[in-house]
């Protein structure tokens, strides 16, 4: 009767143990190797790196990206800046051109195209053996990108850095549960680079080295997610990835829940879509951890989230159903139901072992993420509210990502 | 390449979790068990109160009513029906648990006995539920019932509901649904004053009946219930 659904619960439990227990495996063997440096570095030698900013309506942070991009502890004549204006419609291409006569900073207007498009306007005229991009809804940390060439000063097999990326100010409830939400971020970024499973570039500041494009070709639509399906590009090819946590960009977040739902439609509809596309990868052992693990965890927690939503939205209706047929034989009764809490009644499943165990590993994440990110070993309630309000609304943008999916309907930036 | 798949590790991983499910199992076993253990010394604790209320009503049986003190009347009975019910829902219906199940109709049957017995010698007011139901199969009629009876319950406190479930391999049990013609295709039934009534009646219908048992013993406590038991 109940034994399938049961059952099904189990397995998804005991896959999300699995997750969190190697995270935190990968964790305890590489945890020497976490750096995280403190002031300004020098390297021996300081290639030159264009950056990109694409911008497509951002007049309110544009300017201030180009700043911290001109404020990055880096000589101005090794760091060439490519502004990309792709087809706005508001006052983002007159504060682009106030920046015209840095000698350093090449501007360009073109029609709108999708930030792909504006990326690959700047690989077409890169002139550099390093490239990246920039979103101009985020800020780059002074010490950022010296931090992040060190890397690959470091091991010339390295051909792309991504850095750590933490919320901008965050202002409201849902903002600084996001916080909360890339501060685990950080972690697992991080214990996936370790790992060699990175599947997204992000936007905001990863490098990349010249040859990438040269091998692989330039960006592409990529359901509307290109620094996910450079990632799995660069995964199928062996080139490999890393993650420099000490390399802070922060970036504007969502300030309402049904943005975020935007956005996070976008991220599963692209995850979705580009690993139907690459699904040649998954699970071949020669693309290793990113194709035996990274793949599988988020097709997995897909699942879990669905199956769980499905489940809550049972009980629910399942107490309702119950509740009017007791007030159809009885009647209401108010306050009859003031019983005296009895521990008795507190049901100590297996489940709760290990949803309590999961929950305190995902705790343990966000907190040495900011540790990583702020280098405080801080708690915050925000950590907490996490759980409640992901539960509740992820299942919302998944389904409906599925749902997009299934009519091959590509949801739009914002 | 440092991206080579790492199968020890996946599984180390394997054996950690499957050790971590195992902990969680004996946890919530040991849990469990603790649980069945409560139920027991509640049980036991159930069996000398009606033990003893018998031996005090044999002693005094002789004597005048007024020595009979309120223990006789064992509250935790309801308490102790809550918890197996929820036991069978949340624990499974494990060997131990239907065991104690018995064991609970058992000490339902004996604590009526001996209620009707003082409430008849003795004029204390109290009304009798009998509630046959079924876990067997899905009853929607009976979970509705209980809730009825459970309302009713808590409206008159003298009022004592006893339930069985029909599907209890106890020879008393099985007496009692032989004594009251109780067919496994009418439940719920409901034995009030001895008048059997199957299927499922609203809560007003109760009610009346329940308030006309209370009213035939302030009148005749001793005669009419001794009639109605004949």
């Amino acid at each position: 009767m109940v034994a399938i659904p049961s059952l099904m619960f189990y397995v998804f439990i005991f896959l999300s143990v699995y997750v969190q227990v190697f995270f935190l495996v990968t964790f305890l063997e590489n945890r020497k190797h976490i750096l995280i440096r403190n002031g300004k570095m020098k390297l021996s030698r300081y290639p030159k790196v264009t950056i990109v900013v694409p911008c497509f309506n951002e007049e309110h942070t544009v300017y201030k990206t180009i700043r911290s991009l001109l404020y990055l502890n880096y000589p101005k004549d090794k760091l060439q800046l490519f502004l990309v204006d792709d087809g706005s419609t508001d006052g983002t291409w007159n504060i682009i051109r106030k920046f015209e006569k840095y000698p350093n900073i090449k501007i360009f207007k073109k029609e709108n195209g999708g930030k792909y498009t504006a990326l690959n306007i700047g690989l077409e005229h890169l002139e550099t053996e390093f490239f990246g991009g920039l979103d101009a809804d985020s800020f780059a940390d002074p010490e950022a990108l010296v931090r992040i060439m060190s890397y690959f000063e470091k091991d010339a097999s390295i051909m792309a850095v991504a850095p750590s990326v933490t919320v901008y100010n965050p202002r409201n409830f849902i903002q600084n549960v996001q916080k909360a939400e890339y501060h685990m971020g950080v972690y697992l970024k991080q214990m996936l680079g370790f790992l060699g499973a990175i599947n997204v570039t992000p936007g905001p500041l990863t490098i990349f080295r010249k040859k990438v494009f040269d091998d692989l070709g330039p960006y592409k639509h990529g359901h509307n997610t290109e620094d996910m399906e450079i990632a799995y590009r660069m995964q199928k090819n062996h080139y490999k990835i890393a993650h420099c946590n000490d390399a802070y960009v922060y970036t504007s977040t969502p300030g309402t829940v049904k943005k975020l739902y935007r956005q996070r439609l976008r991220w599963i509809y692209g995850f979705i879509n580009n690993t139907f596309d690459y699904r040649g990868v998954l699970l071949k052992k020669k693309y290793g951890n990113f194709a035996l693990f990274t793949l599988p965890t988020g097709i997995i927690s897909i699942f879990s989230v669905g199956y769980l939503f499905g489940r809550i939205v049972y009980n629910i209706g399942d107490f309702l159903y119950s509740r009017l047929i007791e007030f159809q034989v009885v009647g209401f009764h108010f306050g009859r139901e003031v019983n005296t809490f009895d521990p008795f009644f507190f049901n100590i499943q297996m489940s709760l072992f290990l949803v309590v165990f999961v929950y305190l590993i995902v705790l343990f994440a966000m907190i040495f993420g900011r540790r990583m990110s702020d280098g405080k070993w801080r708690f915050s309630p925000a950590m907490l509210y996490f759980f409640p309000v992901f539960s509740i609304i992820a299942p919302f943008w998944i389904m409906k990502a599925i749902w997009n999916t299934a009519l091959s309907k590509v949801p739009a930036w914002r | 390449m440092d991206n080579k798949f790492d199968w020890k590790k996946y599984l180390i991983v394997f054996f950690i979790t499957a050790g971590l499910f195992a902990t969680a199992y004996y946890l919530s076993e040991y849990f469990g068990g603790r649980k069945v253990e409560e139920l027991k010394s509640i049980q036991d604790k159930i069996a000398i109160d009606i033990l003893s209320s018998e031996t005090q009503f044999s002693l005094l049986s002789e004597l005048s009513c007024k020595n009979i003190s309120d223990s006789v009347f064992s509250g935790q009975l309801g308490e102790l029906g809550n918890k197996l019910e929820w036991s069978q829902n949340n624990l499974g219906a494990t060997e131990e648990v239907s065991y104690l199940r018995k064991y609970y109709s058992l000490l339902q049957i004996k604590d009526y006995l001996l209620t009707k017995k003082i409430s008849s010698r003795c004029g204390t007011k109290a009304s009798f539920i009998l509630y046959f139901y079924t876990t067997a199969e899905n009853c929607s009629e009976c979970e509705r019932e209980s809730l009825v009876l459970t309302s009713l319950r808590t409206k008159y406190p003298e009022l004592r509901v006893y339930s069985f479930d029909y599907s209890t391999e106890l020879g008393a049990v099985e007496a009692m649904l032989k004594i009251y013609k109780i067919k496994d295709t009418e439940l719920p039934a409901l034995v009030i004053d001895d008048d059997v009534l199957t299927g499922f009646h609203g809560i007003e219908e109760l009610e009346f009946m329940v308030k006309k048992s209370f009213k035939l013993q302030e009148t005749k406590p001793l005669e009419e219930n001794k009639k109605s038991a004949s």
